[in-house]
Formats: C-alpha cells, structure tokens, sequence
C-alpha cells in the first residue's frame, strides 16, 4: 500500500512537472464539454455539442498541422454542485484546457467560478444569462450565441412596440428565469409598457395549468415565458388547451429552440415570435454545416443554435492557439487573443469578442411557419427580422463589467 | 375566490394522475409485496406507446385507451414471470432495487432513440375545445380526464374489494398456499394483477399524453410524487390511495396559488408529517 502511495505521489509530481515545463510550442489540447447529457436540455446542447466540438476539431484542420487534441465530455445533470465538480476534476486531474457549451445559467455561473480560478478558458454557448459578461465576467470567459439580454431586447421590443404593453411572466426559478425576466422587464418598461404580475415555477415541471390560470386572470396582453426547454414546450402547450392564445393574449417565447418547435409541434406552434442567432436554413453556409451535423445525429436533427455557438466558439478558439503558435496553457492569455481577432465564421456570420467576453452577431427574429408551409421534417422558421450584431447585445457602456473599469 | 375554485379543479385533474398511479402502485404493493419502482417507467410506455399507434399505425386515441394498457400490460407480465417472481418471500429492498434498475434501463433505452425533449400528441378532436365554467375556462380534455380516472379508481376498487375474483386475489396474498390448495393458480393470478396495476400505469401514461409532452423522463418525474402519495396514504391500501391522490392534487394546486415555489415540495412536507404522526399511512394497517 505504502508502495503504491509514494508511486502514485510520484505520478502525480511527474504529471505536474510535465505540465509547468509546457513551453508555447507545446501543441497539446484538451477540450471538455460539460452539458446536459439526459436532462430537459440535452436535445438542445448534450450529445449534439459534443458533435459539435468534434466536427470543429475535425475541420480546424490543426490535426494535420501536429497538434493533438482531445476531447472528453461530461453531464451536469442541471446541478451546480456537480457541474463544479466534474470541472475542478478536469483541471485538476484531466488536464482540461478549455470547458465549453455548459447549458442551465445556474451550473454556468458556479462553473464559471472555477474556470477563473483555475485560469482555463471558457466558451459558453449554452447558458443565457447575461450576467456572465456583466456582474459576473471574467478574463477568462467568452460566451458565444446568445443572452437574456439579446433575448429581451429582439423578442420583448418588438412585442411592446406591437402593441404589447402589458406583461404577465411565467418564470423558471432559478437564475436563468431571474435574469430573463429581469431584463425582459427592463425592455418593457423602457418602451412603455408595464409589467402587471408573474409567478415563478420550480424548474422541470410538468404542469403549468394552475400558472396559465393566474396569468389568463391577470388580463396582460402578453404572457412572457421566461423559462426554457420541456418548460417552455409544457407552457406553449398547455396555453393551447386552457384557450389563451384564442382568448386574445398572446404568448412570448422568449428563448425557443428548435428542438422544442419539434416537441411541441407545428401545429401549436405555428406563429410564435422569437429570437434565435442561428437557425440551420438560413443560408448556404449553416445548410452545408447542418447537413453534415445531421448525418452524424442519431436522430438526425440539424444543430441548434447552442450547438452551433459550441462549433463557431471553438473555431474561434482555435484561431487564437494558432496565432500564439502553441498552446501557452493560460486561459487568460488565450481567451485575451480570442478578443484581438475579429471574428468571422460560416454560422454567425462577422463579429467580435468584447472586452467582457461577449461575442456579437446579427439576431434574428423569427416566427414559427404553419403545418401547411413547413416542407420536411425539421422547416419551421420563418425569417422576420433581423437585429444586427452591434445592436443586439449589452452596449459595452452599460456593461456592468469590472474588466472594462480598467 | 374565483381563482380559488379554478386552483381546487386544476388540482383535482392533476389529482387524477396521482390516484391512477399510486392506485397501481397500491394494488402491486398490496397483492405482489413488491414496491414497483418501475412504475414511472411503464406510465412513460403507455404514452409511447399511444404515439406509435397513432403515428405509424393510425389508430387513434380511443384504441390507443384500451391497446396501450393491454401492450404494456403483456410487458410487465414478462417482467414478472421473468423476473420478479423469484424475489417472492424476499427483502422488499431487492424488489426495490430491481424495478429501480428496469426503470432506469427502461428509460435509458427510450431517451437513446428519442432524445429529451420529447414528442407531440394533439388532443383528440372530439374532445378539443373548453367550456367557460364563469370562474375559469375548463378545457374539456381535463374534464375527461378527472371523470375517466375517477370511474377506473372506483372500478378497480370494486375488482379487488367487492368481487369474487379480487376475493382470490386478497386470500392468496394472506395464505397463498392454502388458497392453492383449493385448486387456484396463484402464480398465474399474481401475474395478472401486476399486469392490471401496470395497465393502470399506461393508462394514465395515455390520459396524460395529450397534455404533457410524450418524453422519456415524464414518469421519472412523476413517480417520486406518487409515492409519497401511496406513503401518505398508506402502502397496500386501495381506497386509500385513490382519496390521496385527488387530495394531494388539489393540496398541490392550492400551493401553486399562494406560494408557487414550494409547490414541488408541499408533498413531500406533507410525506414527513403523515410519517412523523401516523408511520402506517393516512388508511394504513399496521404491518
């Protein structure tokens, strides 16, 4: 026993020499994607955002160029706690360089956390609170494809100045469904409309019935859904059958997935306004992309914008490793070039990553097509709108930011 | 008030769940001895199964009412014969342990085809459509479902307290070798009744499809609730169960009223209490 302790001991003590010895050639990557792999959110990030990382591994092309890059994923479950545990282990013992997608606001904060701490890199594209580039930013943080802040602003202005001014909100409780409401409310009130009510549910429930009620008593014009994934899909559901929609208000989605369209059906569905970055038809670009993702789907399903902000994240990632010519194994370091290079990919189009880690890109408003306009399986969107990328997201000078105090 | 009689029906339908499932789970418990963790899981088959008869066979949701339960039913009996039977007479633990391990294979299986986020199923069209009750829009589907479920509890119920049939099934639970002796085969009818209380469980997976959507984890998420509803209604016991199960609904209602956070926990607030008070269950008999 003695023996294999001092082995061990001495393991570890090489593992740890090897890795201070790192100079900035070493061209050794680790990449983990921590998701959601079986809950409520893993059709929408999960197993597709580890298909995701590994088609843009595949087509950085920096395997032909020497570089090794692994990858490894892991599951959440939705808990912070595990969320933190599973990182602090890649770090610590894996030797994770950089965590990306990390769906559920609450796991993506407290993960957040131990990214700083350990000086890694992080590419959120699954979370979206906007207090990762605001309150709570971090050098070592870039968050790609959307945020509340984007969310409430293309969806909530246009509803308001559509004549919505008066708002009643479902809220998932737990940071995500704060944050949203919270800016959404911000929007509303701006543009003059008000906010009359809201009742907060437990995430993962499975009936809105009694919340659809007090939002149907409460008379608002707009019932804002300010939660996401079987929750949303659940609401927009269970609206139809208590008549709302038919009644005369309207419902906001404010974060809708396409996979939740899939779930809840066209036919619900069918002309609901919201806000997405990336939709697989919009182009000919995201269609290539998409038709290569869905061939390695099991189910067949074209990448949702999560799992496309997973692949454009890395991309971008990978420019800036190969501007530095190796890999320093300093997060800030890394995630400080990623914001010296403009970013340009075939999914979200031109943009940049701010001084607080906010990546911008054009959003776009879309509504959901009739049964009798979708024309296979997975056409759902109908193009409306569209938010350009510098307008779309926090303004740097109401950043809340420290890093942009310097 | 108004909002009030609109939360007591809203807990009432979600009541009907409850008491369907741990009406199931109950008749298991009290004939088989066995806690059927695996319960969730069968709920979540009889939806499946209610959306692949209507999407690749076209049989409609009436069918799928009565097909569903027999398709799961058959599923379970299998189960029992190959499986539970032999921890007859054992620890309730191992019975605990196994349904726990299908359930979770079971589950597994049906997310690796069929993702999370799951499948629609629209409302059969007869049953489209509300009535304004004055107080609150009731849709009709949700008033179905309350009467649908109220009369297969009592149905139920009158099979296993009242009949002949249910006579044999509570005897060969007390003394199952003695009822043997007068010719029955118990075997057989332990099957057949963890094939009732599982159909019952695919019923409600079929009552529930329309308005929850048709996904893997929907009973997964379901059954811890129900069973602290069979606990606070006491294990084994039938009348028990179902006048639990529309009690917690409508108390579980209440709470998302006046304070919609704590809603996923009132039941369970309740659970401790009951145990603390009265350990065998509100209509327990002592063990």
């Amino acid at each position: 026993m003695k023996k294999m302790i001092s082995a061990l001991l001495l393991g570890t003590a090489m593992a740890l020499s090897v890795a201070s010895i790192a100079s900035a050639d070493d061209k050794n990557v680790k990449i983990g994607v921590l998701s959601d792999q079986s809950g409520l959110y893993a059709d929408l990030a999960g197993p597709g955002s580890t298909l995701a990382a590994q088609m843009a591994i595949e087509d950085s092309g920096l395997k032909a160029k020497g570089w090794t890059i692994d990858l490894i994923s892991g599951d959440h479950q939705n808990k912070p706690d595990i969320g933190t545990t599973i990182a602090r282990q890649w770090f610590d013992v894996d030797k994770v360089d950089t965590i990306v997608d990390v769906p559920n606001s609450g796991v993506a904060l407290a993960v957040n956390n131990v990214v700083k701490e350990k000086n890694g890199v992080y590419i959120n594209s699954g979370a979206a609170t906007s207090d990762l580039t605001n309150a709570q930013c971090s050098p070592n943080t870039v968050h790609w494809t959307y945020d509340t802040y984007m969310l409430a602003h293309a969806t909530g202005q246009a509803l308001v100045k559509a004549g919505g001014d008066t708002w009643f909100f479902l809220t998932a409780d737990y940071a995500f469904g704060a944050a949203l409401e919270r800016d959404t409310t911000a929007v509303v009130t701006a543009n003059g409309g008000k906010v009359v009510g809201g009742v907060k549910h437990p995430l993962n429930t499975a009936d809105f019935s009694s919340f659809l009620l007090q939002a149907q008593a409460s008379k608002a014009k707009i019932i804002g859904l300010a939660n996401a994934g079987g929750d949303t899909t659940n609401s927009i559901k269970q609206a139809a059958e208590f008549g709302i929609v038919k009644g005369g208000q309207k419902l906001a989605a404010l974060l809708l997935f396409l996979t939740d369209v899939k779930a809840i059906g066209l036919e619900t569905a069918q002309g609901l306004n919201f806000t997405e970055t990336f939709y697989w038809d919009l182009n000919d670009n995201t269609r290539a992309f998409s038709k290569k993702f869905s061939a390695r789907m099991k189910s067949g399903a074209p990448p949702t914008m999560v799992q496309a902000g997973v692949y454009a994240g890395l991309m971008h990632y990978f420019k800036a490793l190969e501007a530095l010519g190796g890999n320093p194994h300093d997060g800030a370091k890394v995630v400080a070039k990623m914001k010296t290079i403009p970013t340009d990919d075939p999914l979200f189009g031109k943009g940049e990553v701010e001084a607080n880690g906010r990546v911008t890109h054009d959003a776009y408003l879309f509504e959901v097509k009739k049964p009798s306009e979708s024309k296979g399986p997975w056409d759902f969107y109908k193009l409306v709108g569209t938010v350009p990328g510098n307008q779309a997201f926090t303004p740097l000078d109401k950043s809340t930011c420290a890093l942009l105090k310097k | 008030m108004q909002a009030l009689y609109a939360q007591l029906l809203v807990g009432l339908i979600n009541g009907s769940f409850y008491a369907l499932l741990s009406l199931g789970l109950a008749v298991i418990f009290g004939m088989l001895n066995i806690i059927n963790f695996a319960h969730g899981a069968l709920y979540m088959m009889g939806a499946f199964v209610a959306y692949f008869l209507l999407n690749l066979g076209g049989i409609n949701y009436w069918w799928a009412l009565l097909i569903a339960p027999i398709v799961v039913g058959v599923f379970g009996m299998i189960l029992e014969r190959t499986m539970l039977q032999w921890l007859a007479g054992l620890d309730h633990l191992y019975g605990l342990l196994l349904t726990f391990g299908i359930a979770l294979i079971v589950q597994g299986v049906f997310q690796n085809y069929f993702g999370s986020s799951g499948l629609p199923y629209s409302i059969p069209d007869q049953l489209k459509g509300g009535v304004n009750l004055g107080f609150m829009f009731l849709p009709i589907y949700r008033g179905w479902v309350v009467v649908f479920s109220l009369v297969v509890c009592l149905a139920t119920w009158f099979l296993i307290e009242k009949t002949q049939l249910g006579a044999y099934l509570r005897a060969a639970t007390e003394n199952p070798t003695l009822v043997r002796a007068f010719g029955i085969n118990v075997p057989r009818m332990i099957t057949l009744t963890y094939g009732l209380g599982v159909g019952l469980a695919a019923l409600a997976g079929v009552l529930s499809a329309p308005i929850n959507q048709v996904r893997p984890l929907m009973g997964a998420d379901l059954i811890i609730v129900v069973f602290a509803v069979v606990v606070i209604g006491g294990m084994g016991s039938i009348m028990g169960s179902i006048i639990t199960g529309f009690a917690l609904g409508v108390i579980e209602g209440l709470t998302k009223y006046f304070y919609p956070e704590a809603s996923n926990t009132v039941v369970f607030v309740l659970m401790v209490v009951v145990l603390l008070v009265k350990p065998t269950g509100l209509t327990g008999r002592a063990a």
